[in-house]
């Protein structure tokens, strides 16, 4: 049997009296390359959030590597990349990969190692704020890939990439998987999902799916992500329709 | 705590200044020129420069790196920086204290500039050691810093961190006892001067500046002027979050 890496169990997060996630269940396994997919505004970066322990849950339990979600032994355990790039403007890249490669103990090796693994090795000596937002985007994974976390959480980090680069990166990321550690991948772009093997669908803070895409697709007969999904809500709403019409 | 994060985060301060000449030109030469203009303007009363010039070398550390401590810690907050060192294992006083550092070891060259260039080009007469001159200097610069780590946890934009300086510096620029005494001030004025940090850093400079035998109040002046900005660091640390609600 698989190790899980990540449980949820009915979790809730209200902010401001809006319900964000409502009570979200899933699992997901250590090793696997998992694709979070919904559109935006669907509560994929509140999970993420409250998977690295930045986001306080309002219900339910969350636990990270056999420990709650935000505990103090996890900041060494999760490489989290927030959706717009979080690096520091006025360093140069290879500036921004030495500051937090202090701070999660990363060699100088490591840091030659990922800016490869980025392909960001022609501006390394570049400052953050000449770079475009393409670039800035790999600094920022490249600084969640420095300290060998077993889990990275990726928010959107292939948004508005070159197809060639996001084809490499995808294909690091299978890599990181098989060698055992966990991916948790969002995106809004549904074809993004055809790469992963396992998927968790969101919308509106709901669980749509999540398991293996060929279930996925047996599951609905169909033979496109986008198409599972749309067959998904239209399940969905029937089931809700009707549910109404009980009472 | 780990020192060796502390000094790591003020490598990286520092290296981000060094990335921004202007800042640091502005920093270091404006209170010079300040000081000039004001020896110009007191030429014919030499003993009124002699008061507020000491005076002015505390407030200008303080002032400057209210400005550039709540400016620095807003663009961590709203660059999604914090929130990703928050989710690391550094501590938050290995933060705090990297910017303290970095921001204390540039206070130090803006008040030995600024305080040699009055003492020996415009004729600041310094009764007290040179040394205690710097030391209160530090004292503010750092009260400084603490306390716009702080407010920067109250402002969303740079506009209105800007603005927390008219709104929590100047009146205490205004009751520091530089224009009126602060034992002229009226009954309850005198009682809010006196719970005001740049009070206690002005009266230090003064005592310091005006006899060659400090007397102990000034280290009490001193003592005070820390004391509140250490509080200031914690309330700043307590604004660190590493999860919201």
């Amino acid at each position: 049997m698989l190790e899980t890496a990540i449980t949820a169990q009915a979790i809730t997060v209200k902010k401001q009296g809006r319900e964000i996630l409502s009570g979200i269940t899933c699992q997901i396994n250590a090793g696997t390359l998992t694709g979070l997919i919904g559109p935006s505004g669907s509560g994929k970066t509140t999970l993420m959030r409250s998977i690295i322990g930045a986001q306080r849950l309002s219900g339910g339990s969350l636990q990270v590597a056999g420990l709650k979600a935000g505990s103090k032994q996890l900041r060494k355990q999760i490489g989290y990349v927030t959706q717009s790039p979080a690096i520091y403007h006025d360093l140069t890249v290879l500036q921004n990969l030495h500051y937090f490669g202090a701070i999660v103990g990363a060699s100088k090796r490591k840091v030659t190692e990922v800016l490869e693994q980025v392909d960001l090795q022609s501006v390394a000596r570049q400052l953050g704020s000449t770079l475009s937002g393409g670039q800035q985007a790999r600094v920022s994974l490249a600084i969640a890939l420095l300290g060998d976390a077993p889990v990275l959480v990726l928010d959107e980090p292939t948004v508005g990439l070159d197809p060639l680069l996001r084809r490499d990166l995808c294909g690091l990321f299978t890599q990181l998987a098989a060698q055992g550690r966990t991916l948790l991948v969002s995106s809004h772009v549904m074809d993004e999902a055809e790469r992963c093997d396992r998927l968790l669908l969101l919308r509106s803070g709901k669980v749509l799916f999540s398991g293996a895409k060929n279930d996925l697709l047996v599951h609905t007969a169909t033979h496109s992500v986008e198409d599972a999904f749309l067959v998904l809500i239209a399940a969905a709403t029937t089931s809700a329709g009707s549910q109404k019409g009980q009472n | 705590m780990h020192p060796k994060l502390t000094l790591a985060t003020m490598r990286r301060v520092l290296t981000q200044l060094l990335h921004d000449p202007r800042t640091i030109g502005l920093m270091f030469v404006v209170p010079c020129v300040l000081l000039g203009l004001l020896a110009w303007m007191y030429q014919s009363t030499p003993h009124m420069f002699d008061r507020v010039g000491p005076a002015l070398l505390g407030i200008f550390p303080f002032v400057v790196m209210f400005l550039i401590t709540s400016v620095a810690t807003l663009r961590e907050r709203s660059s999604g920086t914090l929130e990703r060192l928050m989710a690391l294992p550094i501590g938050k006083f290995d933060f705090i204290l990297g910017y303290a550092l970095a921001f204390g070891l540039l206070a130090v060259v803006q008040a030995t500039l600024a305080s040699e260039i009055a003492i020996h080009v415009y004729g600041m007469h310094v009764a007290g050691p040179e040394y205690l001159v710097l030391v209160v200097a530090l004292a503010d610069a750092l009260l400084g810093m603490a306390l716009g780590l702080f407010v920067s946890a109250f402002a969303r934009t740079e506009f209105q961190a800007v603005q927390f300086l008219p709104a929590l510096i100047l009146p205490q620029f205004l009751l520091c006892g530089l224009l009126v005494a602060v034992d002229a001030l009226p009954g309850f004025l005198h009682g809010v001067a006196r719970c005001l940090p740049l009070t206690y850093a002005v009266d230090a400079m003064g005592k310091v500046s005006a006899q060659a035998n400090i007397p102990h109040a000034a280290y009490h002046d001193i003592l005070v002027v820390v004391a509140f900005g250490a509080a200031a660091l914690m309330l700043g640390a307590a604004t660190l979050r590493r999860s919201s609600r």
